[in-house]
């Protein structure tokens, strides 16, 4: 299948983007794992985890699981795993992961006045982590946080067997996982890898390909024609110049999936302009979702009407009042809060990435409906954008994007939009800060079901759609398309194809 | 001669000294932070970010950045991307895929352009000569992109001859890139070739040659084609470098493993170490063929010489 070029070595402690992501997916299975509704499913290696206060927990291990090489996956291949990303001189990217269990601090360098690293962290182990046997682990968080066990199924929280900290770098050519795919290859950067079936797989979602090729592209175009010739069975991004024949060309053979990316326009709350909540329930108001995503889009993203995306258990059609069009009120309300239309809005987004259209037909949208003229700043690359966002220096609503690590709706709320997630901690880069919101999180991390959790999380997504430090724009879809080689295509709200479902007809 | 080629070579120390140098500064003066991309919008430890700038020494100074290097490279340890990976196995894997390319490139446009060419200067102002004169336009107005997506739907899409993309099927896997890549300079060789060969047609040492009785064949061959060449082997020589930088679009389109795409993904993620290597590599080669086109002179004219 079609695969972008992964940030190797493939080690799951440090891959936190996609393609990586995609191919670890068939190579490991996680703790717990998701359902085809992003429901939490205990098809993982976990038996269970239990805890009576949400702080501490205790992990107990299904028997028999093995990683590839036949080496058991036992309590400590969790605990050693973890704390190898965590450590911070490894300079793994998704340490941030594990910054909610106790002692995380401890394994982080010291720094010095320069922002260099003046020493070895004070241990390499958190306290907040024990094996108490082979089958069982504990661990303790800083907080109270009933959603944990949800957030194990991610890339971050997978096992590693001895044989990686015998040697990571080999071990990141040609992992050993413990998923329904082993490697047979070496990751070739630029070319793929191969994997095959793991005859000893315990869990229940085995592979039905015997072998599976990743074939990394660097251009889209040349894998859609490679689709078409026949030479290539998926698919998982279509060029957008043929969006709109692709599904004519292949009929069953193309298939639409929802995924968990969500469009946002954030505001910078500390510009003075943009202080009354009004006046950006008023900019909401005046964009017309459903034209955007059929005119630049052709219909391949969903408008947003919840800042929460449909794919997590908690999202609410039409949880937002003011992302749908009325321009009267729109108008009415900016008047209310003496809004000074003789000043441009200034639209940010970063370069290269295709926001230009949208972005553009937003601004359109507020100088038809509102009678506010706008500018463009498309300027800046991804990462000189992120740091501008950090020293506040945005003047005028900003595009952003976000796709959730695990699916919870608390995944949509606290990473975003809590105090503790200014940047550069987080990723609240409107700067909202609102305590009535911080408590209904926090009821939520601390609610004893998932139902009293979901409630409490909605509840916390209405204030923050009242006072509207973001905008929601639109919620992705992922298309694919497939030879006719090969049925059960199927990707999930991770933009993750299941390489162990897919099932080869024509060989 | 011996002499002549060493002083050269010993030359090519300070242009690749000056020239990584060049290129280090440019991958520095790029706006961003290359460690902050790793992770996309998801928030990084301090520390982590704080390890990875001091591993790749990006707090420094440039000319202390680049004096780490050259320090490093004189050990022979050209760095690592920023995923620890050595620049010299990205170099040694991916090179021989674009040799492969550039080879095809090269022998395809040299064959089949003087051919061209000189078919096209012999029948001066036949209907092939203005053929090859409109074609040749053509082929250099057309971007390589273009031709390269053309290319791929007409013989590798419609009519099924060649992959459209990968190197699974060897040498065969090269042929259409390795058209489409030479293409351009196919075109300006032929030109090249006819231009020179209907100029030396009417010199007057070939009038005498014709006067003298010989045989148009030893006319064409010995007394017109041998120095003709001259302009087209210097542009060949040029045109390997150049090559080069075709391949980057080229491999992209047809999805080759090759160092264009490496370097063109490094610039991108601004891999500084990874850049200057390749590209410093780039520098060499084009020296080298540089150098082998001053030679070639000698052997296709022997009034020229070097002491």
């Amino acid at each position: 299948m079609y695969i972008g070029e992964p940030e190797n070595p493939l080690v799951p402690g440090n891959t936190a983007e996609s393609e990586g992501h995609q191919i670890l997916s068939g190579l490991f299975t996680g703790l717990v794992t998701y359902g085809p509704k992003t429901e939490l499913t205990w098809d993982g290696v976990a038996e269970s985890m239990e805890s009576s206060d949400s702080i501490n927990w205790t992990v107990k291990l299904k028997d028999g699981w093995t990683f590839q090489d036949g080496t058991p996956v036992d309590a400590e291949s969790f605990v050693d795993a973890w704390n190898y990303t965590a450590y911070s001189p490894n300079g793994y990217t998704n340490s941030g992961f594990f910054s909610n269990i106790v002692g995380y601090g401890d394994l982080q360098a010291p720094l010095g006045a320069d922002g260099k690293p003046t020493g070895d962290p004070a241990a390499k182990e958190m306290s907040g982590l024990k094996v108490v046997d082979p089958q069982t682990f504990t661990v303790e968080l800083t907080g109270p946080f009933a959603q944990f066990p949800i957030t194990t199924g991610y890339t971050a929280f997978f096992p590693l067997p001895k044989a990686f900290f015998a040697d990571p770098v080999a071990y990141g050519k040609k992992p050993i996982g413990n998923g329904p795919l082993q490697a047979e290859t070496e990751m070739v950067p630029g070319q793929g890898i191969t994997l095959a079936r793991y005859d000893d797989y315990k869990g229940t979602n085995k592979a039905h390909a015997d072998t599976v090729e990743m074939r990394v592209y660097t251009d889209v175009n040349t894998a859609y024609l490679d689709v078409q010739n026949g030479s290539l069975d998926i698919v998982d991004t279509i060029p957008p110049d043929a969006i709109t024949t692709a599904p004519d060309e292949f009929g069953d053979r193309y298939q639409e999936f929802p995924s968990s990316s969500f469009t946002y326009m954030g505001i910078p709350l500390y510009q003075p302009r943009f202080q009354d909540k009004r006046v950006r329930q008023a900019l909401s108001e005046a964009i017309d979702r459903e034209a955007i995503t059929k005119a630049i889009f052709n219909g391949t993203r969903e408008p947003a009407t919840d800042a929460i995306a449909p794919v997590v258990d908690g999202y609410r059609e039409d949880a937002c009042k003011y992302c749908t069009l009325d321009v009267e009120d729109a108008n009415k309300k900016l008047d209310e809060a003496g809004f000074d239309r003789s000043q441009p809005i200034e639209l940010w987004f970063n370069a290269g990435a295709g926001h230009d259209a949208w972005v553009e037909a937003v601004g359109n949208q507020f100088k038809k409906n509102l009678g506010v003229d706008f500018v463009l700043k498309g300027d800046l690359q991804f990462d000189q954008y992120l740091p501008l966002s950090e020293e506040k220096g945005f003047t005028g609503p900003f595009r952003l994007g976000w796709s959730m690590d695990y699916p919870s709706p608390q995944n949509y709320l606290e990473p975003l939009h809590s105090t503790k997630a200014f940047p550069p901690a987080g990723s609240n880069r409107a700067f909202y800060s609102s305590p009535e919101f911080e408590d209904l999180v926090k009821q939520g991390n601390e609610a004893s079901s998932n139902e009293d959790a979901i409630k409490a999380y909605q509840q916390a997504d209405d204030v923050l759609l009242e006072d509207m430090p973001i905008i929601p724009m639109f919620f992705g879809l992922t298309q694919t398309v497939n030879s006719e080689r090969i049925t059960h295509v199927n990707v999930d709200a991770f933009t993750t194809v299941d390489l162990a479902a897919v099932e080869v007809v024509n060989p | 001669m011996g002499r002549y080629i060493a002083r050269r070579l010993l030359l090519t120390i300070p242009v690749l000294l000056g020239a990584s140098f060049l290129i280090f500064a440019m991958v520095y003066a790029l706006p961003g932070d290359p460690i902050r991309a790793l992770a996309g919008d998801r928030p990084m430890s301090p520390a982590v970010i704080a390890e990875l700038r001091d591993r790749f020494n990006l707090d420094d100074p440039l000319l202390v950045q680049y004096g780490k290097y050259l320090a490093g490279v004189f050990r022979g340890d050209f760095g690592t991307d920023f995923r620890m990976r050595p620049v010299l196995d990205t170099i040694a894997q991916r090179m021989p895929v674009t040799i492969r390319l550039t080879v095809v490139a090269i022998v395809f446009e040299t064959v089949l352009g003087i051919l061209v060419g000189v078919i096209a200067g012999i029948k001066k102002q036949s209907w092939f000569d203005s053929l090859t004169l409109v074609m040749t336009a053509l082929i250099i107005s057309v971007p390589i992109l273009v031709l390269g997506f053309l290319a791929q739907y007409v013989f590798g899409l419609r009519l099924g001859l060649f992959p459209i993309s990968g190197i699974d099927r060897g040498w065969y896997s090269y042929l259409l890139p390795g058209f489409v890549l030479g293409a351009g300079s196919l075109a300006y060789i032929a030109r090249l070739t006819r231009t020179s060969l209907v100029e030396n047609l009417g010199a007057d040492f070939v009038r005498t040659a014709r006067a003298k009785g010989l045989r148009p064949r030893v006319v064409y061959t010995r007394h017109t084609l041998r120095n003709s060449l001259i302009p087209v082997v210097t542009y060949i020589g040029a045109d390997i470098g150049s090559l080069m930088g075709g391949a980057i679009v080229t491999e992209s389109v047809f999805n080759l493993p090759g160092i264009g795409r490496a370097v063109f993904q490094s610039v991108q993620q601004q891999e500084g170490a990874v850049v200057v290597g390749i590209v410093t590599l780039f520098v060499f080669v084009y020296i080298f063929f540089n150098l082998v086109v001053d030679i070639l002179y000698a052997v296709l004219d022997p009034r020229i010489r070097y002491e």
